[in-house]
């Protein structure tokens, strides 16, 4: 479904993605994990072209879209759901589910996207309360649901997620990651995701890739890459060195 | 101290004269308050001041002045004012659109060379003369009697009109897609190009917007004021105060600071000559960049958010 190939980017003359390759096959939930400032999220903003690489290319379906401007890209099914839970704070939360489904309008009937609002809201019910409220001052936990909820709103084929669990108490990341395995179960969603928290992104994760310094170390099945030892002293802090003493 | 007496001492005798300086300050109140919000529409989508706006309103006018030699007064209006809408879009299309992340000093730079070239060409079509569009419905001397105060009909019709326009935007903006798509620009340029929005199309129909207004204030002002090449510069500039005054960025709060600055501008007149007029607005711009930078309405947190 996507394909990136010897992929270069950064941010003016400084490099930071060097050389990534990856692949998502349809269905799949491909989880990225590595240190900060590895590149995660540059490489995801990359694939959704807010950032143009350097060289390399990107193919989603079979089609090319390393030049491809973002709208469109979200158009042809690929959205992201960007690195710290990012609403229109100044609208309303029915607002921003709408807004989810710009690419749609003139496309599907106008009933269709009122039922999959209230779709959104059957999935979420906390947003359901809280139709009217102004996003802003949704809770950090409800306004990560939105910005997925929006996201779902474009009815799209592959999910990038950025870090869904930053910032959130361990009770709403493990809701959080209930929600992303359903979604894959109810809609056949296909799924990148990346995630600092290791040992949960792995656990929901068929495959993973490690990134380190714009470089992809490892990848490989999630259940592999839990037992490798490199992963799991510098990702799932399990002190090897105490434990074998 | 003795001067503020001496004006309600004034008003007291001379109720009548007290509302012509109302009605007087509430005409120029509303014009002022629409080109602040043409400043805000274009703020709010692109984070820049345009300074053409207020050759928006020049441009209106005349347009409509030459049109209605050949056409009635109505379609003379509707004409100049899509005509100046299309000068906004190409205004943005030829200079903006192809920018890649442009500075917003580099912008404002473009919007000022903008003005500058936009009146030159008014002189060279229009030349100096000031001209007029006739009153819409009666003429200088007619009058409308409100509980013995007499006002002009074209006043109501400014009040109405520029009433209406606010009302208008807030609905597009609450209601339509497009606007609700122009807000969400406004809120988080990313996010609205990650929903699907063509950000850059939103841009060029902030200016077509933006234009718009101004264009229809200039032609319902046109009568009272009178318009000619350079009437652009001192309505940018006391739009520019009023979109302060307001806290960039907030209609509602540029009606109350547009009525403000137009009613106190009015009354100036009673105690100062009429020159010191321009200075007030100017005065004011300074005394609220000093002491309340997120404007009167505004309050720090907000300053952040942008709204319509
Ligand atoms: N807008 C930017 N301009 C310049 N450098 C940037 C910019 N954004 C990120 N970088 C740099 O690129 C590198 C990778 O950043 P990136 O945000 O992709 O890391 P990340 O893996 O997502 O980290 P985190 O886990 O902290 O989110 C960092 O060294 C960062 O300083
Ligand atoms: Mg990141």
């Amino acid at each position: 479904m996507l394909k990136i190939r010897n992929i270069e980017a950064g941010y003016g003359s400084i490099k930071v993605l060097r050389k990534v390759s990856l692949h998502v096959n349809p269905g799949e939930i491909v989880t990225i994990i590595g240190a900060n400032g590895a590149g995660k999220t540059t490489l995801l903003r990359t694939i959704s072209g807010l950032l143009r690489p350097w060289s390399g290319e990107i193919k989603f379906n079979g089609e090319d879209i390393t030049r491809t401007p973002t709208e469109r890209i979200v158009r042809l099914g690929c959205a992201l759901v960007p690195e710290g839970r990012q609403v229109f704070s100044t609208m309303t939360v029915r607002e921003n589910l709408m807004l989810g489904a710009t690419v749609r309008f003139g496309k599907d009937r106008r009933e269709d996207i009122e039922r999959d609002i209230e779709w959104i809201y059957d999935l979420f019910p906390r947003l359901a309360e809280r139709e009217t409220q102004l996003a802003g001052t949704l809770s950090g936990g409800e306004q990560q649901m939105l910005a997925i909820g929006r996201a779902l709103m474009a009815k799209p084929e592959l999910l990038l997620l950025d870090e869904p669990s930053m910032g959130l108490a361990p009770t709403i990341v493990k809701e959080i990651f209930n929600y992303i395995v359903r979604l894959r179960e109810e809609l056949g969603l296909t799924v990148l995701l990346v995630e600092q928290n290791a040992r949960s992104a792995l656990k929901v994760s068929d495959r993973a890739y490690v990134i380190e310094t714009g470089r992809i170390m490892l990848e490989g099945r999630s259940e592999d890459l839990m037992q490798n030892r490199d992963v799991q002293r510098a990702y799932l802090g399990r002190d090897l060195d105490r434990e074998f003493v | 101290m003795p001067l503020v007496f001496c004006i309600i001492f004034d008003c007291i005798m001379n109720i009548e004269l007290f509302f012509q300086y109302v009605a007087a300050g509430v005409t120029y109140g509303f014009i002022y308050a629409i080109v602040a919000i043409g400043f805000n529409i274009i703020y709010n989508t692109t984070g820049i001041i345009n300074f053409a706006q207020g050759e928006f309103v020049m441009l209106g006018s005349m347009t409509a002045i030459t049109l209605n030699a050949f056409m009635p007064l109505s379609l003379a209006i509707v004409l100049s004012v899509l005509i100046t809408m299309l000068v906004g879009a190409v205004m943005e299309i030829l200079f903006f659109r192809w920018l890649e992340s442009p500075s917003v000093l580099r912008m404002i730079i473009i919007t000022i060379g903008l003005s500058i070239i936009i009146r030159e060409i008014a002189l060279a079509i229009w030349g100096e003369n000031v001209r007029a569009l006739p009153y819409f419905t009666g003429n200088e001397v007619s009058s409308v009697s409100f509980a013995g105060v007499h006002i002009s009909p074209q006043v109501l019709w400014v009040v109405g009109i520029c009433s209406v326009m606010v009302v208008g935007l807030q609905v597009f903006f609450k209601y339509f897609r497009y606007g609700r798509q122009m807000r969400a620009c406004a809120a988080n340029r990313e996010v609205a190009r990650l929903c699907g929005i063509n950000t850059k199309n939103m841009v060029t129909l902030s200016f077509v917007l933006s234009a718009g207004i101004g264009a229809l204030a200039g032609c319902v002002v046109s009568p009272i004021t009178y318009s000619q090449y350079n009437m652009g510069v001192p309505l940018a500039i006391k739009g520019f105060t009023v979109a302060i005054l307001g806290g960039l960025g907030n209609s509602m709060a540029a009606v109350a600071g547009g009525l403000l600055l137009g009613i106190l501008e009015s009354f100036s007149v009673w105690v100062m000559p009429s020159a010191y007029k321009d200075a007030i607005a100017i005065s004011i711009m300074l005394l609220i960049l000093f002491f309340r930078p997120a404007g009167l309405f505004g309050r720090k947190e907000e300053f952040s958010l942008k709204e319509f």
